[in-house]
């Protein structure tokens, strides 16, 4: 078993995996079975000021399902903690107290005004916890009153609430951003500048799940009306990853610490995010479809994947994918790739062909001496993996790379030299090349 | 009509082809599909109805989740001989048919996925699991079946020396010799049992018969704890007229003799072959009998289908490969032929009266010029007599407690030869795991 510990901002925990701030981490009871589990930390549901929140009392979740009910996509409407300060300070502490090699990070929203901000954070302090995280992500409900998402949105407050809290507290402070933006570098580098500690991302993003077309409102509802929850669960993993990517690689926040959070349901989505750059991962939907169990699952599965690798600590890998990840114009131009279909294992139901005649290159013949038979043709397939991402039997068709002779298609020689957009002869913006 | 029991009724291609591997390996692209079938129950009733309490959901994942060599260390972790268990477990009357998918028919291939995990792993050849720390404590173990196997290999992890003794030439127990060949092809047990000896530790001693080459009391003078893992040593007979005329044979000595051959097809069978019983052995020796050619297969059991020891999965196998399978019916009388050899057998239909067999005073008769016995087995306490040690036995087997505890304190026993048991592979491997636990318990104080 490799070993799993992770140090993020001197937060040590067992392993990588923390619950993300969200319904199971909102009591104690919750938090003390994670941990029984096996979970290495939790950041605690997100505390605001007394009087509490109230949620609504009708659904607070919606799912997107494949036919055979495995669930793809979460919504929810719920809000922050509907329980008193009091309680959960207490609990936290003596959560914390029990276990004390768990992480505890704790969320957090309140009005924009450092005498708020001022007011929570000795109280957060004094329950022992190992850092907290703001909570300037949270899509709906919130986002009206001037709070979550609406923070999130504007680099400026970003900056001036994180700087707020590392003015006012000794713990390490995390800036959960919203991924209803434009470009999360800049929540990201306003975190940075006002001296946060980690960023963490994504929350949720904004959805409506579904239209019911009997009553014509959005399901599920709350009678009879609907409204925008926050989106989660495995299909929003690619989305997370190309904002975590972005924040890695991104020249300002360089070397920023990373929570990755984003549909991480197996050990392969957590291996994928600290490749990426993160340092830990946060997981809510896996939990709550399947339960905490699923943590074991993570941790055999990473560690095997350690020990096959030879990686003896998780600092060993977290980053490694971060130089491969570039932008457009530098990507090499003269690789040339062509669609190879294996005869053997084509199961000839012709979808390859279909598809690149209807829709892109007219490269995949669907005849052979008056057969049914599927084959590339060279001459005019320019290799955009579309006939392997529909195909339904793995590894049937390859993409194979072209590295002498010919370019069928274009009648160019392959050239062995990388050379990118910046300096092709049809980019009128193009560098001369050295 | 004559005798004509007989090698050589198919070619060998024919043969070769009739006991190929009966569920072949998943592909990874089938396994992948099947393991997201499985919905990750709490608590999950698989669990619960595996004898070894494999965590069947997490093993699952696994596959799932690409990480095949996990899955079967999450298997091998509660079961050394998942590999084994995968293809003989009556997986249907136990994962499978708690599996909540069941409700549909279609329950979660669990046995197939168990064995595409742990072929993975056994391919790759690596022992996944270390021993501990050594603890200077020795074991004698008594049969190399299931129940000493896992066992042995339990007590090594655990730091203990072990010497295994066999009285047979190989190791293995039933999986070597005692199961349908085509539930186990490629000589997989006899690369299970190297598999389990890779942990090292283990000494197997082979032609060693507690009794005869060894005693009890030597055993219990020589080492720190005994396990007895002897299974049944005698089979049931039938008591009737012309059970020993020429080719009348026990089926498990049957199943053997196939399972040794060098070449299956030389295997001398009947051309009217006739088993009596309704267990797992009845049903291996009647398919493997029509497998080898016999003309007509019958079995022929004294109740109804739904009392019969093999799974309704088994039954249908039997029939799907051409054996008559009869129901309430009991021999009376085995008849020779003209050449003096088994020429018939003639039957006395029964009926259930008050949870009671009666006759029904009907009678028939079948041809029969090979009738196979496989009316169940006996244990045979002779290896433990003639010590000054004693066990005590119950039922005619040796009692032993939830711990697998006989009434010896340094002696403990598991697998067939241990009363109350279910005489399942999966169960025996769990009586060794469990004796395992308690002797190193007693042996280090844990």
């Amino acid at each position: 078993m490799a070993n799993l510990q992770t140090n993020f901002l001197g937060i040590k925990s067992p392993n990588p995996f923390w619950l993300a701030s969200a319904p199971p981490t909102d009591r104690e009871v919750n938090v003390t079975r994670a941990f029984k589990a096996g979970w290495g930390g939790v950041v605690w549901k997100t505390l605001g000021e007394d009087p509490h929140v109230v949620n609504v009392n009708g659904p607070r979740y919606g799912a997107i399902h494949s036919n055979d009910r495995r669930l793809i996509g979460l919504n929810n409407i719920e809000l922050i903690t509907d329980r008193p300060l009091e309680v959960n300070l207490r609990e936290i502490k003596a959560v914390k107290k029990a276990w004390p090699d768990r992480a505890i990070v704790v969320s957090l929203m309140v009005p924009c005004e450092e005498e708020a901000w001022k007011k929570i954070l000795p109280l957060v302090e004094d329950t022992g916890a190992d850092g907290i995280e703001l909570n300037f992500g949270c899509p709906h409900g919130m986002s009206e009153r001037g709070m979550g998402a609406a923070v999130g949105q504007v680099p400026e407050y970003v900056e001036m609430v994180a700087r707020w809290c590392k003015q006012n507290t000794r713990m390490p402070v995390i800036v959960k951003l919203t991924p209803n933006i434009t470009d999360v570098r800049q929540p990201a580098r306003a975190a940075k500048n006002g001296g946060a500690d980690a960023v963490s991302l994504i929350n949720t993003i904004n959805s409506v799940m579904g239209v019911d077309l009997d009553i014509m409102a959005p399901s599920p509802h709350i009678d009879g009306k609907g409204t925008h929850g926050g989106y989660c669960g495995p299909a929003v993993k690619p989305i997370a990853m190309s904002m975590v990517s972005e924040i890695a690689r991104d020249p300002e926040t360089q070397g920023l610490p990373i929570s990755a959070i984003g549909g991480i349901t197996t050990w392969r989505d957590a291996a994928e995010f600290m490749a990426l750059g993160a340092g830990t991962v946060q997981v809510c939907t896996a939990a709550m479809t399947y339960g905490f169990k699923i943590v074991e699952e993570m941790k055999l599965g990473l560690s095997d994947w350690m020990d096959e690798k030879g990686y003896t600590s998780v600092d060993q890998f977290v980053g490694m994918a971060v130089p491969n990840v570039t932008d457009w114009q530098y990507l090499n131009l003269n690789y040339v790739v062509k669609a190879k279909i294996d005869q053997e294992s084509c199961i000839k139901c012709g979808r390859c062909h279909i598809v690149c005649e209807d829709t892109s290159h007219q490269a995949i013949w669907a005849e052979k001496d008056g057969q049914r038979h599927f084959e590339v043709n060279d001459t005019e397939c320019v290799g955009c993996n579309l006939c392997v991402s529909v195909c339904p039997v793995e590894n049937c068709i390859t993409m194979e790379q072209q590295t002498d002779g010919v370019d069928a298609r274009t009648g160019q020689p392959i050239n062995p030299e990388y050379g990118n957009w910046t300096t092709h002869p049809n980019n009128p913006m193009r560098v001369a090349a050295e | 009509m004559p005798s004509d029991i007989r090698g050589d009724r198919l070619s060998p291609a024919e043969v070769e082809s009739n006991f190929a591997d009966l569920h072949p390996l998943l592909s990874k692209h089938e396994a992948v599909v099947e393991a997201d079938r499985c919905y990750f129950c709490h608590d999950a009733p698989c669990v619960t109805a595996c004898p070894t309490g494999i965590d069947i959901p997490l093993f699952i994942r696994q596959i799932l989740t690409d990480n095949p060599s996990g899955s079967a260390k999450t298997i091998l972790s509660e079961n050394i001989l998942g590999g084994m268990c995968a293809r003989v477990c009556p997986t249907e009357t136990l994962c499978e048919q708690a599996c909540v998918r069941e409700i549909e028919h279609k329950p979660v291939r669990i046995g197939e996925l168990q064995r595409y995990a742990t072929d993975h792993l056994m391919e790759k050849g690596a022992q996944p699991f270390e021993r501990a720390a050594l603890t200077g404590k020795t074991i004698a173990v008594v049969g190399a079946g299931p129940a000493g196997l896992s066992c042995a290999h339990r007590l090594a992890m655990l730091g203990h020396e072990v010497t295994i003794f066999e009285a047979k030439e190989k190791g293995g127990g039933l999986n070597e010799y005692g199961i349908a060949a085509y539930k186990a092809v490629d000589e997989f047990a006899q690369k299970e049992l190297d598999f389990v000896l890779s942990i090292g530790g283990v000494e197997l001693k082979n032609g060693m018969a507690l009794g005869r080459d060894v005693t009890l009391d030597s055993l219990v003078a020589d080492f720190d704890a005994v396990f007895l893992g002897l299974g049944l040593g005698a089979t049931n007979g039938l008591g009737v007229d012309g059970e020993a005329l020429d080719g009348v044979a026990d089926a498990v000595d049957f199943i053997e003799d196939l399972r040794q051959a060098p070449a299956m097809e030389k295997v001398a069978v009947g051309s009217n072959v006739v088993v009596i019983g309704g267990g797992m052995t009845a049903i291996d020796a009647a398919v493997q009998s029509k497998l080898l050619g016999a003309d007509e297969v019958t079995l022929v059991y004294r109740r109804g289908a739904d009392r019969m020891n093999a799974s309704p999965y088994e039954q249908s196998l039997a029939k799907e490969k051409g054996v008559v399978l009869r129901h309430w019916a009991r021999p009376e009388k085995i008849e020779a032929g003209p050449d003096g050899k088994v020429g018939s057998i003639s039957f006395a239909r029964t009926k259930d009266e008050g949870g009671k067999l009666a006759d029904t005073g009907a009678q028939f008769t079948l041809e029969a010029d090979m009738v196979l016995k496989a009316i169940g087995q006996t244990f045979v306490p002779v290896p433990l007599q003639g010590s000054a040690v004693e066990v005590a036995l119950e039922a005619g087997r040796i009692k032993a407690g939830d711990d697998r505890r006989t009434s010896h304190p340094k002696i403990w026993a598991g697998g067939d030869a241990v009363a109350g048991g279910e005489d399942l592979t999966v169960a025996a491997v769990e009586d060794g795991k469990q004796a395992a636990l308690s002797i190193h318990n007693a042996l280090t104080g844990a």
